[in-house]
This record gives structure tokens, sequence and C-alpha cells, in this order.
């Protein structure tokens, strides 16, 4: 009976695989995208098991507030940088050493919502230095060091309200640039909100980062629209910063309606080499604000987080030539730079063709000074004047555009859930295809930088909606990208995959860039960590009041000491964890029973402090939680915690050696 | 078992609708077949001690007289690095020092430090104590100068000190 069963289900599956494969193959079915089980899809992404991607991608997490690395064509996940919020799995934001890069004026902040990453650039190319994101809730701007894959700073931008248009850099990563989406008082006041037109503000913000060190250089007061999103200008239009805005309705309640009434919005055009000009004669107003700088240091191994209170502010109506506004259909989204810098292509997202200026254009415009107006003293340049055509009805809800360094554009829509491809020069339409679903961002690989990789191979669709796409997992479903090829003329579907939070936008660079410069091991010798017990000679105990600081070291496998006594409860003790290991890939965790904050994980040569305050008397375990070797789960010790004021003498021993009192026998 | 067959067409089919996607498949298991030779027992291997320097950088040493500047490197560097797992007296996770430059080679030693990771794959003498100590060695990224420090020290180590 069972063998019957068999064989019709054997049967069943050759019938019904074979027929599907032979209708897979060779066609291509538009739901599946062009057939991605045919062999020869399935190749292109294919990277076998033991060898490694060849491209890097930096995605962003969305209201995670972190960064996923991503390896393509693959699509596979392979670490998640925690940045702008806590992460319980590393420590981050839960460790004595990382807890102040979440300081903001506001206090301690657990999370936040990050948007766009941004590679650092030399002469308009990827140099492989550092990525950089945006916090948009309570804004803020990181770094992130691209050898240790580690945030090293995060700086808070005073005057905004949402920081949306950010974390965008100029072509040699002179500055990186923050904006603000919800225009608030500037400086922050107890006004009435229907005061908005007239008392509200955006401010731009160019964040200076000499020495690779990032401070507030300037900001430029804005007008109270929504700034939106941002690119540099390149080449022969190095100099300027573009920003898109919507609401230019000055609109502060029911946007949806209230800022899609005009028919054009605006990009603003920020002259930001002759902003330090102005700087240079005097012409910033030094603001009072609070705000504040976190620093990592690697040396120390700790974070420290610096209070800032002034800033440099800009006016643009006593600055004349600094900024001018440039009229783009219909509440434009994304502003995107073609790799010559002679063209700025607007995503009106709610217009049917789409704009593209000429940069040229523009710089003729305002030395005919060819104005149609002015807004709180800005120059309103001519639209017939500055543009170099339009996309005719490419699609519904265009978004961003990247390029490839061909002479082609790739632009996103929103409504019509696909990518047409489009020549620059001419506007003509090239190519479409349908993305799943609903795609905001797209990256092709240096595709928003002069030189995109290897002249455009790979494109990145970064969805917002994933629907039947995957496997249901309950009313919230994961989010997805989806992979192109683009290196041929027609685009072609090979690969969908989920991602960690939203994938809001990319960046991706060629592996080669930076994957023989990935930190393996911290060298013990240059650990500068105050708490640092760098060999186990010097594993210690000591008690400062009701503080009890722990000089523990951990190698494969043993922790040391451990077994701790003289603890007592309302004690606040100091586990400082300093992992001796110098091989990579060995990092140990330390988790201590009952505590209220996350494990530490702490890498090879490094030293991260877990604060453990016993609230009982008892004996409570610790233990390492990474799986470190055969004899990991031997990697084990004792706290042994009496009762306030006992008499119990601080001791701890490891195997044969002993401190302090001798343990109680 | 019937099963078995009903996947062995399935596979023939896959690959002739589908043409070329055998290459890599090859590849791969090609990779994962590679033969590996029988090491020597670890008895036979340490009674043949004078014929192993292990595997690793060090080719040769030469030993002279004790050179005390190097046996300070390699005491600071055996301290830092080497003393959570070993004691120069007595056993500790790994076996004691005392007597190592008498049993071993001083290439094998230096290449043990240097190379801890290849040593446990492929050398009897490592392979054995591993299985006795049930301890991998770590790499702790010694210098060939300091490693060579640490083989001056143990050279002078005695009951006496």
């Amino acid at each position: 009976m069972k063998n019957s069963i068999f064989k019709i289900a054997a049967f069943m599956i050759i019938a019904i695989g074979g027929g599907y494969l032979l209708t897979q193959c060779g066609t291509s079915s538009p739901d599946k995208g062009g057939g991605v089980l045919s062999g020869s899809t399935a190749e292109e992404v294919f990277v076998a098991p033991g060898e490694l991607d060849e491209y890097y991608a930096f995605m962003s997490g969305g209201y995670s507030g972190q960064m996923g690395v991503y390896g393509l064509p693959s699509g596979r996940l392979f670490r998640v940088i925690p940045i702008f919020s806590q992460d319980a799995e590393k420590g981050y934001g839960y460790n004595e050493e990382t807890k102040p890069m979440l300081e903001t004026s506001w206090g301690f902040i657990p999370w936040d919502d990050s948007h766009h990453p941004e590679l650092s650039q030399t002469n308009g190319e990827i140099d492989g230095r550092y990525v950089f994101i945006n916090g948009n809730n309570t804004p803020r701007v990181a770094k992130i060091n691209l050898t240790t894959m580690e945030t090293e700073e995060i700086i808070e931008i005073p005057n905004a309200g949402g920081n949306h248009a950010s974390a965008f850099i100029t072509e040699n990563t002179e500055y990186i640039t923050a904006s603000t989406r919800f225009s608030v008082p500037v400086p922050q006041a107890d006004e009435k909100i229907a005061s908005y037109a007239d008392k509200f503000n955006g401010v731009w913000t160019f964040i200076s980062f000499e020495e690779e060190d990032m401070e507030i250089g300037f900001q430029i007061l804005a007008p109270p629209f929504n700034w939106d999103l941002a690119h540099a200008g390149k080449g022969e239009s190095h100099g300027w910063m573009f920003f898109s805005s919507y609401n230019a309705e000055k609109a502060n309640t029911l946007l949806e309606k209230n800022a899609s009434q005009l028919d054009k919005d605006f990009i603003a055009a920020v002259n930001w080499k002759l902003a330090e000009e102005y700087i240079a004669q005097g012409k910033a107003r030094d603001m009072q604000v609070d705000f504040r700088n976190n620093e990592w240091d690697e040396s120390t191994q700790m974070a420290t987080s610096h209070t800032r209170n002034t800033v440099k502010v800009l006016i643009p109506e006593e600055c004349p030539g600094l900024v001018y506004l440039l009229p783009t259909p219909k509440s434009p989204h994304g502003v995107d730079v073609d790799p010559t810098g002679k063209f700025i292509v607007g995503g009106g997202k709610l217009s049917a063709d789409m704009a593209v200026h000429s940069f040229d254009k523009m710089l003729k415009a305002i030395e005919n000074e060819d104005f149609e107006t002015t807004i709180d003293g800005i120059p309103v340049l001519k639209y017939d004047n500055i543009l170099q055509g339009i996309v005719k009805q490419p699609g519904l809800g265009p978004l961003h555009t990247e390029f490839d360094g061909r002479g082609n554009a790739y632009t996103t829509f929103f409504i019509s859930s696909e990518i047409v491809k489009w020549k620059v020069e001419t506007q003509e339409i090239l190519d479409r295809v349908p993305t799943y679903y609903s795609v905001g961002h797209l990256m092709i690989p240096g595709g928003d930088s002069r030189k995109p990789e290897e002249g455009g191979k790979y494109m990145v669709a970064l969805n917002k909606i994933t629907k039947d796409r995957y496997l249901p997992t309950g009313p919230e479903l994961a989010h997805s990208a989806q992979l192109y090829d683009i290196s041929r003329d027609k685009m072609r579907l090979l690969l969908d995959f989920p991602t960690v939070g939203e994938p809001h936008y990319a960046q991706g660079l060629l592996a080669s860039r930076i994957k023989d410069k990935q930190v393996k091991t911290y060298l013990l010798e240059e650990n500068k960590h105050p708490y640092v017990t760098d060999r186990e000679s010097r594993v210690k105990v000591e008690r400062e009041g009701n503080e009890v600081h722990v000089y523990m070291t951990a190698i494969r496998s043993h922790l040391a000491p451990d077994n701790i006594e003289g603890i007592k409860v309302g004690d606040e003790v100091y586990f400082h964890v300093t992992n001796l290991e110098q091989d990579w890939d060995v990092p140990h965790g330390f988790a201590m029973m009952g505590a209220t904050n996350a494990e530490l994980l702490i890498m090879p040569g490094q030293t991260e402090t877990l604060l453990w305050k016993p609230i009982k008397v008892g004996v409570f375990p610790f233990y390492c939680t990474d799986f470190c070797s055969a004899l990991h789960q031997e990697m084990q010790g004792y706290v042994r915690v009496s009762p306030r004021g006992s008499n119990v003498p601080l001791s701890w021993r490891l195997g044969d050696d002993t401190g302090g009192a001798d343990p109680a026998p | 078992m019937i099963l078995r067959y009903a996947l062995l067409p399935m596979l023939c089919l896959f690959m002739m609708a589908c043409g070329s996607s055998q290459s890599k498949i090859d590849e791969i298991k090609a990779r994962s077949v590679a033969a590996k030779p029988e090491p020597m027992s670890y008895e036979d291997a340490v009674k043949d001690w004078r014929n192993n320097i292990g595997v690793g950088p060090i080719k040769s040493i030469e030993l002279g007289e004790i050179d005390q500047e190097l046996v300070a490197t390699g005491f600071d560097a055996f301290d830092l690095k080497c003393t959570a797992c070993h004691d120069p007296y007595k056993e500790k996770i790994g076996p004691a020092m005392l007597g190592v430059t008498e049993r071993r080679r001083p290439e094998w030693i230096m290449n043990m430090i240097l190379n801890p990771t290849e040593m446990a794959k492929t050398d009897p003498i490592c392979l054995g104590l591993l299985a006795q100590y049930n301890a991998v060695m770590a790499d702790q990224r010694l210098s060939e100068e300091q490693t060579r420090g640490i083989l001056e020290y143990f050279r002078t180590l005695t009951l006496e000190n």
C-alpha cells in the first residue's frame, strides 16, 4: 500500500516537474520575471559554495535603524551593522562602551529610521573608505568605517526636523548633507502650528569632513518646504548641491491634499563653494543650539558623547547668488545628477512627464538674471530656460534615477511598479521592466557617482511591497529587493531576495575595493581600554564602595576568573571582559544571568563592559554565548551574591589561581 | 527507495531541459572529494621527532649561545599571548613548556606557534596532542621575531629557575 502511494507520487513528480521544466526553459513567464528557474539565469546569480560575491551592497535597514551588508549577485546577507538602534545580539547600545553613541540632545535614544547610505568618494569615484547614513526621526548622520564595518561617529543635526535629504556627499567628500523634511521654528520656539508659513523654516546642513571627522560646517536657512532628497553636482557642476522639495504650498495640515496643489515645486541649487566664501567674509551668524557629536575611539574602544553649542547659519537673503530655485513638476522626490554633471533629473512623483534640467542652461539663466520671482529672497529661475528636455509619459509616479555611465538613465516608477531605461541626452525611452512591487529607490553600484562600477552591470530595485513573492509570514512580510542585469540593451530580472527592515536606499561597490582591507583582529598590544586585562596574570576583582570591577579575560575555552565571591545585593558589578584571542573569527560572548541589558560580543583583542546589578541572594552563572570551540559548553563561571551587609570577603578563583581572600572551602 | 528512482529521471530531465548548468556543479563535486593522506601515528611521530620540522614558514634554525635580549622579547610575548593556556612548569590548558626544546625541533616549535591552524590539520604530533588535550592551539598572530624569542626563552627553562 505504502509502496504504491510512493509510486504514484513519484510518477506525479516526474510528470508535473518535467512538464513544468519544459515550459520554463526557453520561454519567459512575465510573473516570474523571465524564467528565474532557467539554468542560464540561475547560473548568473549562483555563487557556488566557497566562492565569493563580486559586489558588496550596503542597504539601509529603514525603520530598523541599521544597515545590511549583502553580496551581489547572490543577495546573501552577511552582516547587520548596528547604527541608530540598540542591538542586543552585538551588545551595541547596551554595553558601557557604545552607550554614548546613542546620546542626543534628547538623551539616550535607542532607535531611529535610516534611509540613505552613501559611500565616500574621491574625484567623484567611490573610494572605499566610509559609508554614511542618515537618521530621519531624531536628525542625525552616522559614519561607518569600511574596514571594521562598525559605526565610528554620529552627529546630531540642530535646527532640523526629519533629516531626509541625507546623507548625500560632494564629490571629494568635502561635505555630507542633511536637511529638513519637516520644517520647524528656527530656533525652536513655542509657536502656533498655523503660523507655519511665516514662522517655520527648513535648513540645508553641510557637515564638513576634514581629517575624516564630522563637524557641522554650516547651515543655510531654507523656505518652509519639505526638503526631500539631494545630490551633489559633479564634474562641471561640482561646487553645487541640489535639494528637491514638495509642499511649496507651505501647508501644515492634510499635506496629502494641500501639498499637491501647485503644478510645480522646486529643486534648490545651492552654491556651497560660494557659501565657504561668505563664511570667510564673516557673513554667517553664530546661532546658539544644542546637539551631540558622538565619537568612537578605536584605541580605547570607547565612545564619547560631546555636547556642541553653536552653529554657523547663512541666510540666503543676505548672500546673493548662494541659492536658486528650479521649478520642477510636480512634488519632485528624487533629484539625480548624471555622471557628467550636466543634467539634473527631477522625479516629479505626481507628474505625467519627467523634467531634465541642464546645468549649463541654469548657469546662463543665472548670468542673465532671468528670474520669474523670488521666494524668501531666493531667485526662482524660469522653467523653460533651464529645461534640457522631458521624458514623455514614461510611467506613473517617477521617484529616483541612477546611471550606468554609458549615457543611460534608469528611473523607478512607484505607482506603475516598473523601471524605465532612457537615454540621458535625448530623453528617449529604451526599455522597461516590471518590479514586484512598488519600487522606491534603485541602486546601480556607483550609479550616483561619476563612474558607475564596470559601466553598469547590476541594478537592484528596492521595493516597498512584497505581497506574494515569498512564503507568507503572518501579517508582516519580508521586504524585498530585486536584482537585474543591465549589461545588455534589455534589462533582465535575475533574482528576488528578502532584506532586513525596509531596504530604503542602497550603495554598492566592487568587493575587490575593500575585501582585503578588512580588519581581522584588534592587537592586544594596542588595546588602550582603561579596564583592559591584556593577560591572565593581570586578572583581578576590585571593590570601590558598592561598585565592583571584574577584570576578566576570555580565551578558548575559559573565562578568568570563573568563581567570584563576596558580591552583595545592591552592588553594581562591572564585568570588563577582554578577549585574549588574536585569531580571526574568534569572538567570545559573555552573558550574566539576570542582566537587564544584553550580552557582550567581544572581538579578538577587544574589551567590553557589562553592568550587572544583582538584586537576589544566591549563586548565579555566567557563560560564553558565541560557540567558540569544542569546549565552548565548559566556558562558564559563577558569582556568589551574599546579603547586603554580609562579611563574605571579595575573592576570585580560576583553577589553582586565586585572588583576594581565599574563597571559602 | 522509490523516491530515489523518481529523482534520477527528474535530474536527467532537468539537465536535458536546461542544458549548460553542469560546469559549476561538477566543480563543486570535484572540490568536495579531495583526498587526504593518512597521517603517521602519534607514537611513531613522537619517536621520529628529530625528523619533523612541522609545517609553516620556518624551514631551518641554527641555535647558538643563549641570547638574553631574545629571551627577554620571548618572555614578554609568552606572558602576553600564551599564559592563558600555557604555564612554563606545569600542565594548564595545554602542556607545560619545560623541556620542550629537548623533545621537539626548534623549527617545529616555531611553526606550531606561527601556524597552528595548518599544523592541527596535518602534523601527526599536533594531531595527537589535540586528542590528548581536547583543545586547539589558538593562532595568537605572533611575529617571527617574537616567536624566535619565545623559542629562546623556552631554552632557558630549567627546574632550577
